[in-house]
């Protein structure tokens, strides 16, 4: 049998991915859209819903970001409530593990187990700065450099509370200090399904000793199986096979009735998604510094990046750019090349949209990244809340089932022998 | 006007199942609301979860998870209510929870409790700051307005800026304002430590008799809601009163109570919610003492008026 592939469904976010100017964008915080995005899901027999999370509002040159979607549930409580109108779909949520106690969140994700069957799955995130500590108990305790250190204690704390089938426990690590009963029996899964989505060493590090999945942000093939190897190779040294840590990169698709259609779809999509004004944010972004004064219609700035990763322009969103002067070379090189505007530029270097095409041709390239060892599965993002995979249930399912790469019914009964783990 | 009727549950089940027919029977009998009983380390699964789960296989019926303030942050507090909010669409409450005991700070790890006079100050805050965050978006802040290219309209979202002893909050939340906007509060009240200081919307008190019920009611604010607690069934001493007996004698006693005191309703501990529904229910409804709300809004429900946006009236004054 060749490789299964992994789906999953991204709840649309708070960026500019995101398109809700369009007329049949709906609601991003009505529960009708959760519920209609994750029965969607399960109608085309996806391994799992996700949902990110951010601690707070995001900034930019110090104002709350008004041009992306803002606003979204508590993770926690948005997943329990979907156990009620899914029965097979995993539910995976982002939580921080910096802002959240592991008691606490044990607990809860135990509770969720329970409630859903063995469908419950933990992104696990750290926070990329102090920003989000402003609204917590502690403020910005911890130092970067620490953030796995107490995430990888989290994990294994959580897996002690697990582990003690609601009876009683001592942890004692240099984060966490707890005794007493966890008081929720075993869950169906044992452990629920861990994701992983830090992408730098300590991130990849962690994912590779403890996690069951990694959200990944790498896309394009190469990179993808660049990637792959990389993490996979850091398993042996764990004791751990290469199947059992899943790598599952986010990623957007464009379906057309031809590739030339698909292609003109995708343009369109991506005009929508990058205004000037977002095409100035996301350069601002890179660059580390206000650039309002430019036009998004002219030439990039010749001025360089200013390197301060502690205090960036924007606040509240994962670093993405680990080398801001060799990016900004490239895309510089780029626009000269091709003559480009800021917002063309921006149009072509930021989007996810790997898959364009017809269904048959989007089946085909999703399946050679997944037979080609660039990756596991995928996180599909839609553009649109809340029907934004429809297209995708009705027309690429059917032919990833022809192909034999993808499940005609659910076997398992639990989110992890759905995702083939132990 | 008619009394209201709630059920407070404490069951430990992790069967979605038990959770379900249980908020089943609620939902049809037409009570006001049910109360989730929840503490760290009993075994049992977490109340807001569990109000979270039976919330879209119900219509009607409010559902009041108790969350402690101890230990934990008010603004997950804040954003896992407003999202059972979102989700039973206008059915949430919060039935805030102090912890004194020693065991349920060794699970956390975090500090010693307080005592338990600065636990309360601490709920106070914690109230306040959760309000806060309910209001921090306007119920119009989404805009969507593709003219300028802003979903949002951030004049409409505002900073908390809480600071107090135990902890400081920015805000605003990330959560939109809730459907209700101020999901309802409630507490249980053995004194006026509690009632006088806590700012909730609701208060359960345990008197032993309907004379007793007259004395609370006339110690709490009126525009406070009174539901006196009742124990139904069961031997042990609890610290609310405890009723065996007939369904029929259980509405003579309630009659009499509500006639006596004008406490404005009554919530009922049980094992079994079908206790409460199979006769008493009926047998209240006969004599025309309870009629269900039409409404699925809590707030209404309960005939508190519409929650006022502090941030908005501030903006306009
Ligand atoms: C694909 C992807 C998705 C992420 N989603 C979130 C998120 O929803 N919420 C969050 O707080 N951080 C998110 N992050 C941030 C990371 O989990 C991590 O905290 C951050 O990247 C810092 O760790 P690093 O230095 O190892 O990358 C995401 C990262 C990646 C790569």
């Amino acid at each position: 049998m060749p490789k299964q592939i992994i789906l999953a469904a991204h709840f649309p976010g708070v960026n500019n991915t995101t398109v809700w100017s369009d007329p049949r964008a709906g609601s991003q915080i009505d529960f009708s859209s959760f519920e209609y995005l994750a029965k969607t899901a399960e109608r085309g027999l996806f391994d799992f819903f996700f949902l990110a999370e951010g601690l707070r509002l995001r900034e930019q040159r110090g104002l709350i970001h008004d041009l992306d979607v803002v606003g979204r549930p508590d993770t926690i409580t948005v997943l329990t409530a979907l156990a009620a109108v899914t029965e097979h779909l995993g539910l995976a949520g982002t939580l921080n593990a910096t802002y959240h106690e592991p008691y606490e969140l044990a607990r809860q994700l135990a509770t969720l187990d329970h409630l859903s069957g063995g469908r419950a799955a933990w992104n696990v995130v750290t926070s990329p700065g102090a920003f989000f500590g402003a609204n917590f108990r502690r403020g910005g305790f911890l130092d970067h450099a620490d953030r796995y250190v107490r995430a990888a204690e989290f994990i294994a704390t959580a897996r002690t509370l697990w582990d003690s089938d609601g009876g009683d426990v001592a942890v004692g690590n240099s984060q966490f200090d707890i005794r007493g009963r966890f008081g929720v029996p075993r869950s169906p899964q044992g452990h629920p399904v861990i994701l992983q989505a830090g992408d730098s060493d300590g991130g990849r590090e962690l994912a590779a000793e403890h996690s069951d999945a990694i959200f990944s942000r790498h896309h394009r093939i190469d990179d993808a199986r660049r990637f792959y190897r990389d993490v996979k190779d850091r398993l042996a040294k764990y004791g751990r096979t290469e199947d059992s840590l899943k790598i599952i990169p986010g990623v957007s698709y464009v379906l057309g009735d031809s590739d030339a259609d698909a292609q003109e779809k995708a343009h369109h999509i991506r005009r929508l998604q990058v205004s000037p004004q977002t095409a100035i944010l996301l350069l601002e972004q890179l660059w580390n510094t206000d650039l309002s004064g430019y036009d998004a219609e002219g030439p990039l700035p010749d001025i360089d990046p200013v390197l301060d990763e502690d205090d960036t322009i924007i606040k509240g969103r994962a670093g993405m750019y680990p080398d801001r002067l060799a990016t900004a070379r490239d895309w510089r090189a780029r626009a000269e090349a091709k003559n480009l505007s800021i917002r063309d530029l921006i149009i072509e270097v930021t989007g996810r949209q790997n898959f364009i095409g017809t269904p048959a041709r989007v089946a085909e390239l999703l399946n050679e990244y997944v037979q080609t060892g660039a990756c596991d599965g995928f996180i599909l993002v839609p553009h649109l809340t809340p029907a934004g995979l429809d297209d995708f249930v009705d027309r690429v399912v059917p032919l990833l089932q022809e192909r034999g790469v993808f499940r005609t019914g659910y076997s398992g009964t639990t989110l992890r022998e759905n995702l083939g783990l132990a | 006007m008619t009394l209201h009727l709630a059920v407070a549950l404490t069951g430990d089940s992790f069967d979605a199942g038990h959770w379900i027919r249980q908020a089943g029977l609620a939902d049809d009998a037409g009570l006001d609301f049910m109360t989730f009983e929840d503490r760290f380390g009993r075994y049992g699964p977490d109340a807001v979860q569990v109000a979270a789960r039976v919330a879209p296989l119900t219509r009607h019926v409010g559902l009041v998870p108790v969350a402690t303030t101890t230990h934990t942050e008010p603004f997950h507090l804040s954003t896992a209510l407003a999202t059972l909010d979102w989700v039973s669409r206008g059915r949430a409450g919060w039935q805030v929870r102090v912890s004194t005991d020693p065991a349920e700070a060794a699970l956390l790890g975090r500090r010693e409790p307080l005592p338990a006079e600065e636990l309360l100050a601490e709920a106070g805050d914690a109230i306040e700051v959760v309000r806060r965050l309910w209001d921090s978006w306007e119920d119009d802040a989404i805009i969507r307005d593709t003219a300028t290219g802003r979903y949002i309209d951030r004049d409409r979202v505002h900073y908390i800026d809480f600071e107090g002893p135990h902890f400081s909050v920015k805000g605003p939340s990330i959560v939109p304002r809730p459907p209700q906007g101020q999901p309802v509060v409630a507490a249980l009240a053995h004194g006026p430590q509690v009632w006088d200081r806590l700012d909730a919307d609701v208060f359960f008190v345990t008197p032993s008799d309907a004379g007793d019920a007259a004395r609370h009611v006339r110690r709490i604010v009126p525009e406070k809601k009174v539901f006196a607690d009742l124990t139904v069934g069961g031997h042990v001493p609890t610290d609310a009163a405890t009723f065996n007996g007939t369904p029929v004698q259980l509405a003579d006693l309630i009659q009499n109570w509500w006639t006596v005191s004008g406490v404005d309703g009554f919530r009922l501990r049980v094992t079994d919610v079908a206790d409460v529904t199979g006769a008493l229910v009926p047998e209240l409804r006969r004599r025309g003492l309870f009629q269900p709300s039409a409404t699925p809004v809590l707030r209404e429900r309960l005939g508190l008026g519409p929650a006022v946006n502090r941030y908005q009236e501030a903006g306009r004054a």
